[in-house]
């Protein structure tokens, strides 16, 4: 059966013009900042400056721009820069919030998928409603939760359990808080999606053959949640490396990760193409996890959702 | 017994994670109405950073601006997320599908901090070489609806699959041209995910700060890049106030939204059961 779409007259305008559209708002940027970050700029105020030589015609390249990144100047060892230690706390919090996520979230996706079905669609509803309210005011919200005056302080002095405040904003406790609290739903949809339409008549079987409920659980209930735990973990540590909001909110100058560098590096030292390579450089750390994602579970633009 | 003892752990750690989910909320909306700047101790009920709010230039003006920008984007999201999502459903092969699909998707998975310094890049150049665009409402627009834009494709896409093509093809027969088939078959069938797309992307543009930052030029600010702004200083209830407004209006929207859906979907079904009575009711002998 073919689709009316391809007899549509404008069928080259229907394709084109989101075609288009991503082409240069998409496309033609990153090949921007692909340039860039291989750009001299020398003490030029404009980063947009020919890579090829004017004489010659040949190319160009400012090396200096990616090699900066991974070996210091001042004749300190190779990775053992600022941007490495952004890059490698960028991804150790991202791991350590989406096992957090995992570990608070695999329990709340079984017990949803197990509950009666009439109550699924509001315990969803209710998972979702805080992620459609303000990202940025429920980070901020913490801050006032975390601080050395703040409820959970207060509350425990009140209670005789500490005597002075226990120090967690602008920690890792707070970042980790803030971080596994943001990203928490994006692990429980894709978990739930896949824990609901298991067959727990198969634990059933493996109870009747006598394992135990851990036994049974983890030989049965996990290797068949795989995919929702990949794709969870997933959607959880890609959005966490590149985090801006939450250490500006909830770190200290300890906590700082790769997004703010960038940030500083375009905006404070006004060095655009070593911006341009660090975010190039981003993007591999992204490309790399998500090139596994897929080789797992097949591409999602392909998969029929 | 052992279930006795499940459905408690199950219960405690449900409503433990929900607990957590729903604290910062909470708080916020507890502490909007403290009498004083205290934040761990409730002192008196007070409207005054209601009132504080209403008088803060910086957030009314952010407000109307976002309230601006959230619509644009979340239009053209809406629009452009329907071409993109019909491109990719129905025309299966056409060259550079692949690289379309990519460029649909990248976004989603892009950091945000990447797709705002490459807009701001194309922007700089582009106003390097023609002398416009300024920074400002029209860049921040761009940069939401490349983001809106992919959410509301997934969106789309998912609900476009389930059209069932039998009723388009039918259309086609009795003499509909394409354009018309488009327009009063599939679209109304989409409907539903189209809001949503445009619901999602005016959520995204309105909560955005990052790509807001790179691309808004001096004295254009945002609500959320005003409230960044103050939130970086410290304790501030009027934040507090502005938040317990919003999370009431979301929850509206949210509530709507499902009522509208839900009534939609039980009215189709009427139909559909009020027609297939006719047609038994046709074929029945006389």
């Amino acid at each position: 059966m073919t689709s009316y779409a391809l007899k549509m007259p404008g069928r080259r305008l229907v394709i084109g013009i989101p075609f288009t559209w991503l082409v240069l708002f998409f496309l033609l940027p990153f090949l921007i900042l692909l340039y860039i970050s291989f750009v001299d700029m020398g003490n030029d105020i404009s980063p947009f400056k020919p890579i090829w030589d004017s004489n010659t015609g040949l190319l160009k390249l400012k090396y200096e721009n990616y090699l900066s990144i991974f070996r210091s100047a001042d004749g300190g060892g190779l990775f053992k820069t600022i941007y490495i230690e952004a890059y490698l706390r960028s991804i150790w919090y991202a791991l350590c919030t989406a096992v957090l996520c995992l570990l608070m979230g695999y329990p709340f996706s079984y017990f949803i998928a197990r509950s009666r079905a009439s109550v699924r669609p509001a315990l969803l509803m209710m998972v979702m409603l805080p992620f459609w309210t303000s990202f940025l005011l429920r980070v901020y919200a913490w801050k006032g939760i975390l601080a050395d005056q703040g409820v959970i302080n207060q509350v425990l002095m009140a209670l005789g359990f500490i005597d002075e405040p226990i120090l967690m904003l602008y920690t890792d406790v707070s970042m980790l808080v803030g971080m596994t609290y943001v990203y928490l739903p994006f692990m429980i949809l894709p978990l739930y999606a896949n824990l609901v339409k298991m067959d727990f008549r198969l634990l059933e079987a493996a109870y009747d053959l006598g394992a135990s409920p851990f036994k049974a659980f983890w030989l049965v209930t996990v290797p068949l949640s795989k995919a929702g735990i990949i794709a969870g973990f997933m959607l959880v540590f890609i959005p966490s490396v590149g985090e801006f909001v939450i250490p500006s909110l909830l770190g200290g100058p300890e906590n700082i990760m790769i997004g703010r560098v960038v940030w500083d590096e375009m905006f404070t030292s006004n060095n655009w193409p070593r911006a341009s390579a660090l975010a190039v450089v981003m993007i591999g750390l992204i490309v790399i996890p998500l090139a596994l994602y897929y080789y797992y579970t097949g591409d999602p633009a392909e998969k029929k959702i | 017994m052992k279930n006795w003892l499940s459905r408690y752990v199950s219960t405690a750690w449900m409503t433990g994670v929900f607990l957590f989910l729903y604290m910062p909320l909470l708080f916020m909306v507890v502490f909007s109405f403290n009498s004083t700047r205290q934040d761990a101790v409730f002192t008196g009920f007070s409207l005054r950073w209601y009132e504080a709010l209403t008088r803060d230039t910086k957030i009314v003006e952010g407000f109307w601006l976002s309230l601006q920008v959230a619509t644009a984007a979340g239009v053209a999201s809406a629009v452009l997320a329907t071409f993109a999502a019909f491109v990719l459903v129905r025309y299966r092969r056409f060259p550079g599908r692949t690289l379309f699909s990519g460029m649909v998707n990248a976004p989603l998975v892009m950091p945000e901090v990447v797709i705002g310094l490459s807009l701001l890049l194309l922007m700089v150049g582009v106003q390097n070489a023609f002398g416009w665009p300024q920074r400002g409402m029209l860049t921040i627009v761009l940069g939401h609806t490349l983001l809106g834009m992919a959410y509301g494709m997934v969106v789309i896409q998912s609900r476009l699959l389930e059209v069932d093509r039998a009723i388009e093809e039918a259309a086609m027969d009795l003499g509909a041209r394409p354009i018309q088939v488009f327009f009063l078959v599939t679209m109304p069938h989409i409907m539903p995910a189209i809001l949503a797309a445009y619901l999602l992307a005016f959520t995204l543009s309105f909560d955005d700060v990052v790509i807001s930052e790179f691309l808004s030029g001096p004295g254009v600010n945002t609500l959320p890049q005003v409230i960044f702004g103050y939130a970086r200083r410290g304790i501030n209830p009027t934040i507090y106030a502005a938040a317990t407004l919003l999370i009431v209006s979301v929850t509206l929207v949210v509530i709507f939204y499902s009522v509208w859906v839900s009534r939609q979907t039980r009215r189709r079904e009427r139909d559909i059961a009020a027609a297939t009575q006719t047609e038994i009711a046709a074929l029945q002998p006389k």
